[in-house]
């Protein structure tokens, strides 16, 4: 599929945004367990302070990414659209834990073995940034009788609009590359490729530049522009042409696939020992005054970065958190930016609005534009009669939530939005199962 | 010519003759003794088919009554104690008494006391709204007004109202089959005892939150003030989660937990209009 790219602020330096007064920061920003807040109001805590710590296996570390006093620690909304715990930090000054290095200096050589550094990406906090938000801590531990053979960095960015991966592997290519290193490292594998669309020609002349200078085996392969081309499986099927199977991850036929940030980040975790405390923002709309690439720290207001890329403009009706296929509305521009936050997207009212929704007229363009080879009319239909292990069978679980059912069909019809209360019911089904 | 006639009688009678005698023994082999009080039964239940019972169908429900020793958890909410008295009769046994329930939408956030903060267009039913957002009031517990209940609804007996945007609920209707607790993806519809002439009071709010945020989206909210559980003489009312809960078994309608809460959550419907009495309540609400 082909969406309008819209790519507003591709090309545009990132820009790091001076600190807010006043940050919030989940303690669920990662999928799987919330964090346990080690903190207390009144608390003093510093940049990179660890504030909550993870809880069980699938969990992440939360730090600090500012330093000044704990306000609050209580429930605040987030991007979910209902209150979540979170800590409140009032920022006062710049004070960083001592052990981090802050120097431009570019560390290239990893000394650590493969467990330090699994160990040290669990306590970064470290997740997939591409959205999805897992722990890669998680990835990095390949399971029994498997084994990695390729190391696959997502620099697509197949969603419209967002360019933060873009901007990255132009600024950082550098320290992009040395995070592959560590990955690579950490997963003890000597082959990796990179992926990027043929829409970013400039990054992948310069992420190219430099993997032939240096001795890893590091492949740059630049790609035709298709949606949704950045999930993980259909990267894997695109690079390598290897089929992830039904129900199983990419580890299933020897990858693991990490973000390009994701990447950046985890040089910074090991390298550097900082832990992720900030991501690039993509702020963009058509209306907007100055697009814009921010570096923003964690918990920083959404309503902040709208202000600082020129304000709201008056013609906003939807903001959208990431891009505009896989993204979620917001329902108030106070929540804070989180790890899994591409982008903030601000849609006019014109473009906002969902169409009418008329009756399925069977043109079946939602199952040729599938890339799961799914079948989403059929999927809405058991959906909305409950028919939840039905849709168990028709392998429901194996949807991606891309959106391209949704955007394709000529009845508007909201397939994405039943596929995924059906996901939601069909996974109970499976834990109930599981438990018994 | 009539000979054919005749061969053709005689033959299709031996035919029909051994297919008879042949199916009389297989009858007989495969013979299923079906009691037949279940078809006695199952005339007398209301063959709504609701699953209001916990069984897929009348039928179900039938099979049952007749087979289970105990009818502790038994029961037919449609038909109600008139019907399992019936079946009851038919099996010579006795049925156990149940008190008639009524379906009650505990939200009363209308738009003048909730207003709407965001617009909703996405699909439209309750489940996927609930799995978004709080909803376009910001209550993160109260009524999403898509009307997952009415499409439920066997017998018609609730509608959305255009203008609180919030189900109704028609007494009379309502056979409490529960079709509509399950529903909703809040909770918020409970099946509560049908009283006399309809009456009843409960508390409008299901919101867990504290009193200041749970006050903020909403004008009639409950705050969890205790005030109500203070003043109840039959120990009806239980505090849980920063809200009040009046059981509907244990409440006389007393009414004098109406006046004390300051949110005006606690409803009384159908009730006759007050006396003068109420002022030093209210007295005491303003203080």
């Amino acid at each position: 599929m082909h969406p309008p790219e819209h790519k507003l602020s591709s090309g545009l330096a990132i820009e790091e945004l001076p600190l807010p007064d006043v940050v919030v920061i989940p303690v669920s920003q990662h999928l799987g367990a919330p964090a346990k807040v080690l903190v207390n109001r009144g608390d003093q805590v510093k940049i990179g302070q660890l504030i909550a710590q993870s809880e069980g296996f699938v969990s992440t570390n939360i730090h600090s990414s500012v330093s000044g006093k704990v306000l609050k620690v209580d429930q605040f909304l987030d991007s979910s659209g209902y209150k979540k715990m979170a800590v409140q930090i009032q920022v006062e000054g710049e004070v960083w834990e001592e052990n981090i290095d802050r120097t431009d200096d570019l560390v290239r050589n990893t000394v650590l073995k493969s467990e330090a550094i699994r160990k040290k990406i669990l306590e970064a906090g470290i997740v997939g940034l591409g959205g999805a938000t897992f722990p890669s801590h998680v990835k990095l531990m390949v399971p029994k009788g498997k084994t990695a053979e390729y190391v696959i960095i997502n620099g697509v960015e197949c969603e419209p609009y967002l360019t933060a991966d873009h901007a990255l592997m132009i600024e950082r290519t550098e320290e992009v590359f040395a995070g592959i290193q560590v990955l690579m490292k950490g997963l003890g594998v000597d082959k990796a490729i990179v992926g990027i669309e043929n829409n970013k020609p400039d990054a992948i002349q310069k992420m190219k530049q430099i993997a032939q200078g240096s001795q890893m085996q590091v492949q740059v392969q630049g790609l035709k522009v298709k949606y949704p081309q950045g999930g993980e499986k259909q990267l894997v099927q695109a690079l390598l042409k290897r089929e992830v199977p039904s129900g199983g991850l990419p580890i299933d036929v020897g990858v693991v696939v990490f973000n390009v940030g994701t990447a950046l980040a985890a040089y910074e975790a090991v390298n550097k020992n900082r832990p992720l405390i900030d991501r690039v923002v993509t702020v963009t709309g058509k209306s907007l005054k100055k697009p814009s690439n921010f570096l923003v720290r964690i918990g920083t207001p959404v309503s902040y970065l709208v202000e600082k890329a020129g304000g709201l403009p008056g013609d906003t009706a939807k903001v959208v958190n990431g891009g505009p296929m896989m993204g979620k509305a917001l329902s108030t521009l106070d929540v804070p930016v989180v790890k899994g936050s591409s982008g903030i997207l601000l849609i006019s009212e014109d473009e906002a609005r969902r169409k009418e929704l008329l009756p399925c007229i069977r043109c079946t363009k939602c199952v040729t534009v599938c890339p799961m080879g799914l079948e989403p009319y059929l999927m809405m239909t058991l959906s909305e009669r409950s028919l939840f292990e039905r849709m168990e069978g028709e392998k429901v679980m194996d949807c991606i939530e891309c959106g391209s059912c949704s955007y394709t069909c000529p009845s508007s019809r909201p397939l994405l939005d039943y596929i995924r209360l059906g996901k939601a019911q069909v996974g109970k089904i499976m834990r109930a199962r599981k438990a018994v | 010519m009539s000979q054919i006639i005749i061969y053709t009688i005689i033959t299709l009678v031996a035919i029909g003759s051994a297919a008879a005698i042949i199916l009389y023994f297989v009858a007989q082999k495969f013979k299923v003794y079906e009691d037949p009080r279940i078809d006695e039964v199952e005339e007398v239940l209301p063959a709504a088919n609701c699953g209001g019972c916990g069984f897929p169908g009348c039928r179900n429900f039938a099979e049952t009554l007749v087979k289970t020793e105990s009818w502790e958890d038994l029961f037919c909410p449609v038909g109600g104690n008139e019907t399992m008295a019936e079946a009851a009769g038919i099996l010579g046994r006795e049925a156990i008494e149940q008190a008639p329930r009524v379906a009650v939408v505990r939200c009363n956030g209308t738009p003048e006391f909730r207003p709407r903060v965001t617009l909703y267009d996405g699909a439209p039913t309750c489940a996927i709204a609930h799995s978004l957002y709080a909803g376009e009031g910001g209550c993160p517990h109260g009524c999403l007004g898509c009307g997952d209940c009415v499409v439920v609804c066997n017998f018609d007996a609730i509608h959305m109202d255009p203008i609180t945007e919030l189900p109704v609920v028609i007494d009379d209707k309502c056979t409490a089959c529960g079709a509509c607790v399950d529903a909703c993806p809040r909770h918020i519809i409970e099946l509560r005892k049908k009283n006399k002439k309809d009456r009843k009071i409960y508390v409008s709010c299901i919101n867990e939150e504290k009193g200041g945020p749970a006050k903020k989206n909403c004008s009639v909210a409950c705050i969890g003030c205790s005030k109500c559980f203070k003043v109840c003489p039959y120990e009806a009312i239980t505090m849980e989660n920063n809200k009040a809960f009046i059981d509907s078994d244990k409440c006389k309608l007393c009414r004098k937990c109406v006046v004390e809460c300051p949110t005006d959550a606690i409803l009384e419907i159908h009730f006759p209009p007050r006396k003068e009495k109420t002022e030093p309540a209210e007295a005491e609400v303003s203080e």
